[in-house]
């Protein structure tokens, strides 16, 4: 057990934290206030600044142009983008989920069609898994696609979509074969978001911004040579995806956690309790250091968990916990915030008197996503009940 | 880095696992239980003859020299078989407190009979304030001799020294000594004895540096928080077996999510703390800039799950559960005790808003 950083690992962070110094735009924060094409055209080039500065597909293997780093690199990479306060990258699931998909079950044709242009962000993805009728229970989507000579014809819809305003293609799990069992039918395919029939309806979602869409197929044709891996194996391709979905790209989290820590804190000194400083609350030092604790214990929980990986190849039973632990610990972080804010807490965006422009009453209502997206709690238990610890299915 | 354990590590784990599966099985444990002092001579000589009681002792006191972070996988291993008797006591509390604190002819003294097998000690710091606080301790020492009263002192009435903390440090007292007394205090825990000492001018050895105490007693939460750990896994383990196992309504109850979640988040809650209690063993032994941070992280996060956990693992096996004969109450016990001792969740969140918030007025 030496939980410090060796050598290579040093000279790998440093070659990054030097990179980073000079390139992170400045002050990009305020450009949230552009339209929401203009900031994602800013997002688009900030990704194509790291895919020039061989920084893009950190986990990729450098033979499909990525930078092939070891595990530990990923976490470091991800910690040191936290740490800049870098934006975020544009094709997050291209890089995160769609693309390592295509490494593993992809065609020598598809690799070299579709890797690159995902590494440089000059074309975006998106994921057409969840159905208003296939949530949890992804095996049971309806969307079919019928072959017809030379391309599947699909007719359906998807929802939950994010980046769909943005996408121009689509990793599409679709039913191939209504007949067969419900995971035994399915069938991945590629889709270009621009192929006549694809509607695609912004949702809205509580925050007041539309994150995901609906996306509607018409009699969508998509050439037979856009399946990934094997007709009616699509079970195996998607739950591939949904693994890379734990990946590495969760080790920033636990720093942004980190920031929003000390900023509660720092603002603890600043709001005043009964006439003296929050900070010197006794119920309020008590659950802003409970909170501390989780935020710091999240981090050691991730360290254990990469550390399985890194020594092991496989993920261990820690990994399990991580989205349980993320997603309950910001909704517990967020209502501190509130609680230490008072009524100053509700202020959104663009009212003057609200604290850190709005980010605590939108992050309050961001963070009840946390423990649906991404699988929900609930499946996050059964999981760990029925895989980690061997009890029978519930279901 | 690398989070994980070194395979000398993992061999001293699943070695100590395999000699308290075969030495400290739950027949003895309730044995000891029901015993006045919980105290094995034969299994304490076989804990010696492992190392054990001079772990993380240096080899000129006839220790083993290893570190924080073998001290908390034995005393995880020991906390999973609710080891009764001193082992805690000795060698985590009193022994880390002498090793912090004592010059060398002092640690010769008494750490050495401690690796050997031939000595046991603890630790006295409780008064009736009942505050792990060291500012409110109010014994005082008079030309070497203490007079006044320490309460919830674990195994007194085995050891051959007591470590007391007095306002100017720490200091060994031998309990044969003239005007010490032991009285048993009736505790939650059976594996565990307490007891209230008394000194009425007893003689006492001042240790060197009563600036390692805090040293001390940060290793002694670091091994108790990884005994709560253990504790925590037992009561995991025997918990799911019961729910594969216990049929309802003609399936196992382990098939209905309401259990099913439960489990889940004892589980959660188990390995969350045993990454807190590894993180802190790592910090003390590497001294770590965070290290103190780390302890007070650990043991208030164990000492709320370990709780947690317990009530968990109770309601699950129904009426089962609430029987003297079924072992999870022993567990509860002595999860409770651990709870308060070194100072509890409340405690340890103030301790750790000092750090990291600001200091509370007044001080």
């Amino acid at each position: 057990m030496d939980l410090n950083l060796s050598v290579e690992e040093l000279r790998f962070r440093d070659e990054l934290r030097a990179w980073l110094a000079t390139h992170v735009p400045e002050n990009w924060e305020h450009r949230h206030d552009e339209s929401v094409d203009a900031h994602f055209a800013f997002l688009k080039q900030w990704q194509r600044t790291l895919y020039d500065g061989g920084w893009a597909g950190i986990s990729w293997p450098t033979a499909y142009g990525g930078r092939g780093a070891s595990l530990m690199q990923q976490v470091i990479f991800w910690q040191e983008l936290a740490l800049a306060d870098a934006p975020p990258m544009a094709n997050v699931l291209g890089l995160g989920l769609v693309g390592p998909t295509i490494i593993a079950f992809g065609t020598d044709a598809q690799k070299a069609r579709y890797l690159r242009t995902i590494l440089s962000a000059e074309e975006i993805w998106c994921q057409g898994f969840s159905e208003p009728n296939a949530g949890s229970d992804l095996a049971g989507l309806q969307t079919e696609a019928r072959l017809e000579g030379d391309s599947y014809v699909v007719n359906g819809q998807k929802v939950w979509t994010s980046y769909g305003w943005a996408a121009d293609w689509c990793e599409l799990v679709v039913r191939t074969d209504p007949s067969a069992p419900k995971h035994k039918g399915l069938t991945v395919l590629l889709v270009d978001m621009k192929t006549p029939g694809v509607e695609v309806r912004p949702l809205k979602q509580m925050t007041g911004e539309t994150e995901f869409n609906e996306v509607f197929f018409r009699d969508v044709r998509v050439p037979i040579e856009n399946v990934v891996g094997k007709v009616n194996q699509g079970w195996d391709v998607a739950i591939g995806t949904l693994m890379h979905e734990r990946g590495t790209f969760g080790a920033g989290l636990q720093i942004t956690y980190r920031r929003n820590m000390d900023r509660l804190i720092e603002l603890s000194r600043e709001v005043r309790r009964g006439g003296r400083p929050a900070a010197l609350d006794p119920v309020i030092r008590q659950k802003l250091a409970q909170c501390y604790a989780e935020v710091a214990i999240m981090r050691a929980n991730q360290m254990r968990a990469f550390s399985r990986i890194s020594a092991t190849g496989v993920p261990g039973p820690e990994g399990s916990i991580q989205k349980i632990f993320w997603s309950e610990l910001n909704q517990r972080l967020q209502q501190i915030a509130q609680e230490l804010l008072g009524p100053y807490g509700q202020l959104e965006a663009g009212d003057g008197r609200a604290i850190d422009r709005g980010a605590w009453s939108y992050g309050y209502l961001r963070a009840r996503g946390n423990t649906i997206e991404a699988g929900t709690s609930e499946i996050q238990r059964n999981i760990i009940g029925h895989f980690v610890l061997g009890l029978p299915r519930s279901y | 880095m690398q989070f994980g354990l070194s395979e000398s590590q993992t061999i001293l784990r699943d070695s100590a696992r395999e000699f308290f599966a075969g030495e400290c099985q739950m027949a003895r444990v309730r044995r000891l239980a029901e015993s006045d002092t919980a105290h094995d001579p034969a299994l304490w000589a076989k804990m010696a003859e492992q190392g054990y009681t001079g772990i993380i002792f240096d080899d000129a006191c006839g220790g083993v020299g290893l570190g924080v972070v073998e001290l908390v996988l034995l005393m995880e291993e020991a906390g999973r078989a609710l080891l009764p008797g001193p082992l805690f006591s000795t060698v985590a509390l009193a022994g880390a407190v002498i090793d912090a604190c004592a010059s060398p002819a002092q640690k010769k003294k008494y750490l050495a009979p401690i690796c050997h097998g031939a000595a046991r000690a603890t630790f006295a710091m409780l008064e009736s304030s009942a505050s792990w606080d060291p500012a409110d301790v109010e014994i005082v020492a008079r030309s070497g001799r203490l007079t006044g009263e320490k309460l919830f002192v674990p195994d007194a009435a085995v050891a051959d020294w007591i470590v007391v903390v007095a306002r100017d440090g720490a200091y060994v007292v031998d309990p044969k000594a003239p005007g010490v007394r032991i009285a048993p205090m009736t505790g939650m825990d059976l594996t565990r004895k307490l007891y209230a000492v008394t000194f009425a001018d007893a003689p006492a050895e001042k240790l060197d540096r009563g600036d390692g105490l805090s040293r001390g007693l940060q290793v002694a939460t670091a091994a108790l928080v990884a005994e709560m750990v253990g504790g925590m896994q037992r009561t995991l383990d025997i918990t799911v077996d019961y729910a594969k196992t216990r049929k309802q309504f003609g399936k196992p109850i382990g098939s209905f999510q309401a259990v099913q979640h439960m489990c889940a988040d004892m589980y959660l809650e188990t390995e969350s703390a045993r990454s807190a209690a590894y993180y802190a063993a790592w910090a003390l032994q590497d001294d770590a800039p965070d290290a103190t941070e780390a302890v007070s992280i650990a043991k208030l996060y164990a000492s709320d799950a370990c709780r947690a956990v317990g009530n968990r693992g109770i309601q699950i096996h129904g009426g089962m559960g609430f029987t003297w004969e079924n072992d999870l109450h022993l567990y509860y016990r002595r999860a409770k005790s651990s709870e308060t001792t070194l100072g509890d969740a409340t405690f340890h969140r103030e301790r750790l808003a000092r750090l990291v918030i600001v200091a509370a007025p007044g001080t």
